[in-house]
Formats: C-alpha cells, sequence, structure tokens
C-alpha cells in the first residue's frame, strides 16, 4: 500500500505547490493592479487616511478637512465657498471619487506623488504623519466672486472665464447654476441623496460651462473674422472702405444675410461694421477668404483643439468642407461654429496681449506640505494669431464697441476697454431664447492689459428682446475687469 | 498485489521500531513558540488599531497557554510516541485564527453590520471544547483499530450526518449553502465536518475487506484494470450520494471533498491507477451534469470566470433572481492589496467582505495583513499537517490505520486546496471553512478530533514493538536435523 501512499503524499504536495504559484501570481504579479483598481475601497479609504492638502487662491485655502465621524474614513473634504469656487476645484467625495483639480493633482494633495517621496520619507524617519502638498491656483478672489455674484444676481445659466493676457492666467472661472461639492463629500445616505439629486436636476448645476459647455459664439466671433480679415491682407486698415453690398446674398443661394435691424453696413469700414455688428460685412469677408483661411485662423486662437488648463476644456468648434454660403455663416458665429467661454476669453486676451496668445493655466504651482515648489508653471506661448501691428488696429477697433457702438455698458473711467457683443440664435428655427455673450479686455494707462473676459448667459426666463450681450453680459464683464484692476492696485 | 505490513528493511523511511525517541520535548519547544507567535500579533494587532497593547492580552496568552499545556500533557501520557509536529501546527493555526477573528472584531464597518457580535469569545470557547475533544479522543480511544469494528455504524452515523441539514425544521438555508442546522440554544452546526471525519472511519473499514476483490477481480482492457460491475456498486453509491449532496444541498466543497477522500482511499487501498481514472471521469461528469441545471453552481462559476462582472452585478438591482456577492471580488482586493509583504495586522481593511470575513473568507485577511510572505508561511503549515499525516500513514503497520490516517490527511489537505483555490479565485468558491483558523464551531471541534487520531494512529505507528517473544518452535527447529 506504500506506492500509492507516497504518489497520494506527492499529490497533495502538488495541491499546496498550485495554491503557492497562485498566491504569488494574485499577491506578487497581479498586487499592483489589484490594489489600485478604481473600484477597489482602499483606494478612497487611503486617500482620505491623512488630513488632505489645500487649494489655494491669493493665499488662503478656499478648501479644508475635518476629521470624518464616518466607519472607514478618517477625514472628509471641506471647502470655503463651494458654488463659487466648483468649476475650479472640482469635488473630492469619499463616496464619489473626485474630478477636476482635484483629481488631476490627488496625488500632491494626498501626499501620495512620487515627487514627495523624499519629503515622505524624512517626515517617517523624524516620527511626523504624512501630509498632502498644496495646489495654488492662479485665481483672483475678487475678480471670481465679482464674476460668481454677477451670474448669481442675474439668475440664469452662464459662465464667465477671466484670464491674464499677458500670462494666459486663469483669473476667474464661474459656472452658474453650481454646486457645493461639501454637500457629497461623504459617504453618507444625506451624500447620496445630495449627489443623485445634483444629478438629476435639469438645470445641472454639476456642469462646468465655463469650460465643458460651447455655445453658438454670435458676433463675438467676428473679433475673429476681423483678425482674419487684417492677417490675411483683405483690409489693411479699420478705416478702409470694405467691399459690402447691401443686402448682400450668399453665393450659391438666393438668400441675402440679414442685419439685426437698420444699420449703416453698405461698404462699412471694418471700425464701423465691429462697431454696429453687420452680419453682411463679415459673412461676405468669411467668405471671400474661403473655409480654409477662416478656419486656419480660427485655429491660431485654440479652435478645435481641447485645452488643458490642467482640468480639460471641451475643443470649440469651427467646421471645415463647408461651401461659401455656410463660410459665411460660420464667420458671424452661427451655423456649425461653437464656442466655450474659455476659447472666448482666449480670443479677446489674445487682442490685448498684442496678437500673442497665451496657453491658459489655472495652477500656479504645487507645493508639499512645507511650502517647498515642487512644481511651477511658466507662462507659455501659445501660438500668434496676430501680427503686433494687426492686433493693435484690431484693438482700436474693439475700443470703439465700448466708447459708442453695442458695448457702452462695458465703460470703465481711466481705462481703455476694448469688446465685441454677442447675441447668438440658437434652437430649432432660432425658436430657442438666444445665448447673450460679451468679450472684452481692459488695458491700463501704461498700455499693459491686466485682464480679458468672456461672459455667456441663457436665460430661458428673460424677454427675448432684452437678451443682448450688450444690456445683460457687459455689466458682469465690467465689474470682473474692475475687480482685477482694484485688486492690483 | 499489496502487502498488509511492510518490512522496515524495504523502505528507509519506515520508523523504525527499535530506540525510536518519543519527541514529547521537541513537541513542547515548538509549542511554546505556537503560544508566543500568536500573543505577538495579539499585542500587534490591538498596538495597529488602538495604540495600546490589548487589556486582555495576558489571560489570552495564558488561556492559549494553559489550552496547548493540557494538549500536551495528554498527549504525553496517552501517545507518548506520536508524531511531534502535528499538535503545535494546530495550535499556532488555531492561535493565529483566534487573532484574526478577534481582529475582525474590532472592525467598525463588520460591528454596523446587522446580527454582529464578537465573535472571538466563542471561537476561543469553541477552541477549548476542540482541545477537550481532542484530549477525550486520546484518552478514550486507547487503538485506532476499535474503530474498525464501527465501520456501517460509522456508515448510518455519516450520512445521518449529511442528511440532517435537509429535515426540515432542523436545516438552515443560509446564503444558497444547506448545510446548516439549528440547534435549539447551541446555535448552527455544520454536520458536514464531522461527517468527513466518521466516513473516513467507514471508508477505511470497508476497504480493508473489500480490497482484494476490487483489485484482483478485474479486466484488463488498453492498460485499465477494468473493475467487475458488482465491484463498482460502492464507488457508485459514494458517488451518487455526493451527487445528492451537491444537488440537495447545492454544497459543491463537501460533495468534492467526499468523492475526493473516497477515490484516494480507493487508490491507495487497491493500488489500481484505474480506480482514480475512473474518480476523475465520473467526478466530472458529475459536477457538469449538476453544473448544467443548478443555478446557485452556475452562479459561482460565472463569478469565478469573471469576479468583477459580479462585483458589478452585485451594486445593481438585478431580476435574474440570483444573489451577486461581491465577496470574491473583495477577497482578491483584499490580497492583491496586501502585496509581498502585507499590510500589517490590524492595518488592512478585509472587513470590506462583509459577511463571512471571519469564516468562509478568513484567509483574505491573512493575504492583506500578512501578504505573500505570510500565507506562503501559512499555506506551508498546512501542507506541513497533511504530509505528517502521509507520513503517519506510511509509518502505520496495520492497513485499517494506514487507509483511515491517509484518508484524513488526504480530506484535510483536499479541504484547504479547495478553500484557499476558492478565496485566491484558482477555483470556484464552494463555501467551507479554513480548518482552524476559521470562526466556527463545527469545523475547529471537528478537527482537533481529526488531529487527535492522526495522533493516535501515529502513536501506535511510531510505538517500539513489544520484544518479540520467545519462539517456542524455535527449539523444535534445531532438534530436527537432517543428520
Amino acid at each position: 500500500m506504500n506506492k500509492p501512499l507516497r504518489r497520494i503524499a506527492i499529490f497533495c504536495g502538488l495541491l499546496v505547490l498550485a495554491l503557492l504559484i497562485r498566491d504569488n501570481y494574485l499577491q506578487y504579479v497581479e498586487a499592483g493592479q489589484l490594489a489600485s483598481n478604481k473600484d477597489n475601497r482602499r483606494v478612497s479609504i487611503e486617500r482620505y487616511a491623512n488630513p488632505r492638502g489645500d487649494i489655494i487662491v491669493d493665499g488662503n485655502p478656499i478648501t479644508g478637512s475635518v476629521e470624518s465621524t464616518g466607519r472607514q474614513f478618517k477625514y472628509k473634504r471641506t471647502y470655503k465657498d463651494g458654488p463659487m469656487w466648483a468649476p475650479v476645484t472640482g469635488y473630492s467625495s469619499q463616496a464619489f471619487d473626485g474630478s477636476q483639480l482635484e483629481k488631476i493633482d490627488d496625488g500632491i494633495l494626498t501626499g501620495n506623488d512620487d515627487r514627495l517621496f523624499f519629503r515622505n520619507t524624512l517626515d517617517m524617519i523624524t516620527g511626523k504623519t504624512k501630509q498632502g502638498g498644496n495646489v495654488v491656483t492662479t485665481l483672483n478672489a475678487a475678480a471670481q466672486k465679482a464674476a460668481y455674484s454677477g451670474l448669481a444676481k442675474q439668475g440664469g445659466k452662464g459662465a464667465v472665464v477671466a484670464l491674464d493676457p499677458s500670462t494666459g492666467k486663469i483669473l476667474a472661472l464661474a459656472s452658474y447654476p453650481s454646486y457645493d461639492p461639501s454637500s457629497f463629500a461623504g459617504d453618507r445616505n444625506s451624500d447620496a441623496k445630495a449627489w443623485n439629486d445634483l444629478k438629476s436636476n435639469k438645470a445641472e448645476p454639476m456642469l462646468n460651462r465655463a469650460l465643458r459647455e460651447t455655445y453658438p459664439p454670435g458676433s463675438t466671433f467676428k473679433v475673429v473674422t476681423a483678425a482674419a480679415a487684417l492677417e490675411n491682407g483683405l483690409y489693411k486698415s479699420a478705416d478702409e472702405q470694405t467691399d459690402s453690398p447691401l443686402p448682400w446674398i450668399m453665393p450659391g443661394t438666393t438668400t441675402p444675410l440679414k442685419n439685426e435691424g437698420n444699420i449703416p453696413c453698405k461698404n462699412a469700414t471694418l471700425r464701423e461694421a465691429l462697431r454696429w455688428s453687420c452680419n453682411s460685412v463679415f459673412g461676405k469677408i468669411g467668405s471671400d477668404l474661403g473655409n480654409e483661411k477662416m478656419l486656419d485662423e480660427a485655429k491660431k486662437f485654440g479652435f478645435d483643439s481641447e485645452q488643458f488648463t490642467p482640468v480639460r476644456s471641451n475643443a470649440s468648434v469651427f467646421s471645415d468642407n463647408m461651401n461659401h454660403s455656410q463660410t459665411a455663416l460660420s464667420s458671424i458665429g452661427q451655423f456649425n461654429t461653437a464656442a466655450t467661454p474659455l476659447q472666448m476669453a482666449m480670443v479677446a486676451s489674445a487682442v490685448a496681449n498684442d496678437g500673442k496668445l497665451m496657453k491658459p493655466y489655472m495652477v500656479d504651482k504645487l507645493q508639499s506640505s512645507n511650502v517647498d515648489t515642487v512644481e511651477q508653471t511658466e507662462p507659455q506661448e501659445m501660438s500668434r494669431p496676430l501680427t503686433s501691428a494687426n492686433a493693435q488696429v484690431l484693438q482700436d477697433m474693439m475700443q470703439t464697441v465700448v466708447d459708442k457702438g453695442t458695448g457702452t455698458n462695458a465703460k470703465i473711467p481711466g481705462v481703455m476697454v476694448g469688446g465685441k457683443t454677442g447675441t447668438a440664435q440658437h434652437g430649432v428655427a432660432n425658436s430657442a431664447n438666444p445665448y447673450a455673450w460679451f468679450i472684452s479686455y481692459a488695458k491700463l494707462p501704461d498700455g499693459s492689459s491686466p485682464v480679458a473676459v468672456a461672459v455667456v448667459i441663457e436665460d430661458e426666463s428673460a424677454n427675448r428682446d432684452d437678451i443682448s450681450g450688450g444690456g445683460l453680459a457687459a455689466p458682469i464683464a465690467k465689474n470682473v475687469m474692475q475687480a482685477v484692476i482694484q485688486s492690483k492696485k | 498485489m499489496s502487502s498488509t505490513t511492510n518490512s522496515p528493511t524495504h523502505h528507509t523511511s519506515t520508523i523504525g521500531a527499535i530506540g525510536a525517541p518519543s519527541r514529547r520535548n521537541t513537541e513542547l519547544a515548538l509549542l511554546v513558540f505556537a503560544v508566543v507567535i500568536p500573543v505577538f500579533a495579539y499585542a500587534n494587532v490591538g498596538l495597529a488599531i488602538n495604540n495600546h497593547v490589548p487589556a486582555g492580552l495576558l489571560e489570552y496568552g495564558l488561556g492559549l497557554g494553559l489550552l496547548a499545556g493540557v494538549a500536551h500533557l495528554a498527549v504525553r501520557k496517552f501517545a507518548p510516541y506520536a508524531d511531534p509536529l502535528l499538535l503545535p501546527l494546530a495550535t499556532l493555526l488555531n492561535g493565529l485564527g483566534l487573532v484574526v477573528i478577534w481582529r475582525l472584531d474590532q472592525s467598525k464597518l463588520l460591528q454596523s453590520l446587522k446580527g454582529f457580535s464578537p465573535a472571538a469569545p466563542r471561537q476561543l470557547l469553541y477552541t477549548a471544547l476542540g482541545i477537550a475533544l481532542f484530549a477525550a479522543v486520546l484518552i478514550f480511544l486507547k487503538d485506532h483499530r476499535v474503530l474498525q469494528r464501527y465501520t456501517y455504524i460509522s456508515m448510518f452515523c455519516a450520512l445521518t450526518l449529511l442528511i440532517l441539514p435537509l429535515v426540515p425544521g432542523l436545516g438552515a438555508d443560509i446564503y444558497g449553502a444547506k448545510i446548516w442546522i439549528r440547534v435549539p440554544g447551541l446555535g448552527s452546526l455544520q454536520p458536514g465536518e464531522f461527517a468527513k471525519i466518521v466516513l473516513a472511519i467507514f471508508f477505511a473499514g470497508y476497504l480493508m475487506v473489500k480490497r482484494d476483490a476490487l483489485a484482483l477481480a478485474s479486466r484488463r482492457f488498453m492498460g485499465l484494470y477494468l473493475p467487475r460491475g458488482r465491484d463498482l456498486g460502492p464507488i457508485l453509491v459514494v458517488w451518487a450520494i455526493s451527487i445528492l449532496i451537491l444537488v440537495f444541498e447545492t454544497d459543491l466543497g463537501t460533495s468534492l471533498l467526499f468523492f475526493g477522500m473516497f477515490v484516494i482511499m480507493l487508490y491507495v487501498a487497491t493500488e489500481r491507477t484505474s480506480w482514480i481514472v475512473f474518480g476523475l471521469l465520473m467526478s466530472a461528469v458529475g459536477a457538469v451534469g449538476v453544473a448544467s441545471f443548478e443555478s446557485h453552481i452556475q452562479t459561482r462559476v460565472n463569478a469565478w470566470l469573471d469576479p468583477m462582472r459580479e462585483y458589478q452585478l452585485s451594486r445593481q438591482i438585478t431580476h435574474d433572481g440570483i444573489l451577486h456577492s461581491d465577496q470574491l471580488q473583495q477577497s482578491l482586493w483584499a490580497f492583491g492589496s496586501g502585496g509581498t509583504l502585507g499590510t500589517g495586522w490590524g492595518q488592512g481593511h478585509s472587513d470590506l467582505i462583509k459577511f463571512a470575513a471571519n469564516s468562509d473568507f478568513v484567509f483574505a485577511t491573512f493575504g492583506e495583513e500578512l501578504g505573500l510572505a505570510g500565507i506562503m508561511a501559512m499555506l506551508l503549515l498546512y501542507g506541513l499537517i497533511a504530509e505528517r499525516g502521509m507520513r503517519t500513514a506510511l509509518a502505520a503497520r496495520d492497513p485499517f490505520g494506514k487507509l483511515l490516517a491517509v484518508g484524513l490527511s488526504g480530506a484535510f489537505a483536499l479541504q484547504v486546496f479547495v478553500v484557499a483555490g476558492g478565496v485566491m479565485g484558482l477555483i470556484p468558491l464552494t463555501g467551507m471553512t479554513m480548518p482552524f483558523v476559521a470562526y466556527g464551531g463545527s469545523s475547529v471541534l471537528a478537527n482537533w478530533a481529526l488531529i487527535g487520531i492522526l495522533i493516535r494512529i501515529s502513536d501506535t505507528a511510531r510505538r517500539p514493538a513489544p520484544a518479540p517473544a520467545a519462539n517456542p518452535d524455535a527449539e523444535m527447529t534445531q532438534v530436527v536435523r537432517p543428520s
């Protein structure tokens, strides 16, 4: 009986060997993948095991951490003025993961980032608990407050983006209606309820309209078309008469491109055409230049590509393969053309910065817990949509719009303001309420330009006639610009 | 044809009959480690979770030491030549199991679940009862061959134990497996754990008698010995019973364990490889056949093939009438998060497994907190118990003892494989408990009894043979000389 017995003994050994091999595979080969799986609760437990680092605006944290009363998580995220800052911070929730800066810079905020390795090792040796680092943003608290309260007072959906034209720093990034990320930061039933309520809310409060919603830009896009006309040498100066019949029949159609009301657009100069917002003039410019040249210029301003600030912004749209009449409509911000508020702020900022477009960014630097800089963002030139000379021509034209055109509501005493209004039609047969746009920049007497801003408001409750960029959006832009100028003093 | 006795000269591994040391002091020294290691582990859990040494450390250490001491004295007195490794190995595993169960008692998540009550004090009580049963086996079972007399009574007992969970009013369906009975005032019992031992006794007794018939009366066909039709009877009966367990109690593990144990013992008894081939074929046919219509088994197999999908399903409301569970995926995450060295005692999150975290899935907590290193050590401890059992079978001088020892240790090894393989995703989950470390009275009691019987057989095997009596024929032989 001993021979089969020995074989059975070997068989039992093989059973144990199979388990050992499986265990090595599980706990060595697959371990990393299992440990970092997004559904593995340990990932979020670890994220809240220590107080999270903060997101900082103007030297003050806009986030915080409190000890959590929950069963698994030690700390919980808190936010100051949550709804106002939500488009910047995103959220960090025990139950619902995270988004935007909270997610992108999670490694720094939790202190798990490889770049903090040395610091963590030191802390471990000296017996200090691990602490998260901070994310220092480029935002301007006063401008953000002006933007958010302006939107809130107006009451409709909308968004504001303000940039520093010379660096690309994002100064304000507001979206309305917004949400308080504190309301679902935990993992209790109340958090789940708040989350579900927000997700099912028809007004989409969790949509970051400043970066993730594209609107037809309407007349504000005429700034891009004017830039294309100057850059391509179609017209040389602001005061040269254009070749613009009235009515102008779109090529290949029998339809005239209509203007809003009876305005002096026949053979108007670029300055007058922008001042009165002549569809016929800019439509014809787009058609004359053709799809390709318009697309080139739009792309130089950043259209058709996503921006990473580092929070991703949707790509704005200017189509290709369009015929002349479609190009004409697109050149006045209709047809397929769509832009995020960030995109239109970039247009204003490139003009204000003498034709140089700076890459927009909102993280100035990443710090370790003892405020050593881990990473510093340097301003970066993205493209040159305009020569310096052409940019100054366009500035001149945009200042006329604010001085005596459709944008007078944005005037600031002692400051040169250039801008452009827009009222974009949308919906089936333009039946829905139009969007009110305003883009502008401010130029100080010393020639520097501290701020460019884009405001969009989609108001379903307002009277259709009341909606015009100049009426609804320009006052908010003005307040934001003033806030930035005030805070520079 | 096998010989029923072995000549020591042919097999060097067989213990020589003369001058074998008792090894009781080796056992005592090992037992000290087996008690001290869990005590340190216990202190470690307390420090990790509450930042102080647990208040009950002294009592716990003394308690475990006392139990180990009693067991050791029982062995020293009643089985002085027993294998010195079995008792320390079982004590170490049982001690570590107590620590992990206490550690899971500290989890706030598990405490918040419905029906929570601390399991560690009860497990300590079961351990005490288990060691009492172990001592009782040594005291009252002077010679394992006595069990041979109860061959058919054992069969009857085993069948009764297996059928009990199906008796209305007594059986309890817990999460799809009907392997429990409720005893008023005592709580739940898993009769299958005891049936394992009783069946091994029946098989050993039965096969010892029938092995010659099974081995010899056969025709040779394609290199295999085909048994006669009527000799196929017993294996068919055991097979049928396993299938019935599978169908009516939906218990894949117990079914597999019993059939596997029978095939192993049949092979050892007859030395016929053909029985193994038949056994494998029949279990394959049975498992596939039952799985084709039993949704509970299908769910287990699907969960094994794609644990992540099962996890997702468990998060949603499904209308397929199946209870989807995230346990397997949670268990795999626990192992993976433990990595090579583990998180350390008390610092893992295996409580996320929630239900059965301290019983069927207790191994995942070891995996997370002790890591690959700890699990490999534990698997080797289990392997050692099984192999010491095999060695006892080799050393045993009587066929009944050999068969019983190989049956018990083979079943032990199979159970470890099925449970550990299940929670590590090597094979489908079966819902059995890891011997000694899992929470559960039936399991602890049955496994201590199993170790007791193995120790009894090994004592008999290693005991020096009495000095040969003078051969009364010897002189006579000398007288008759051809001269």
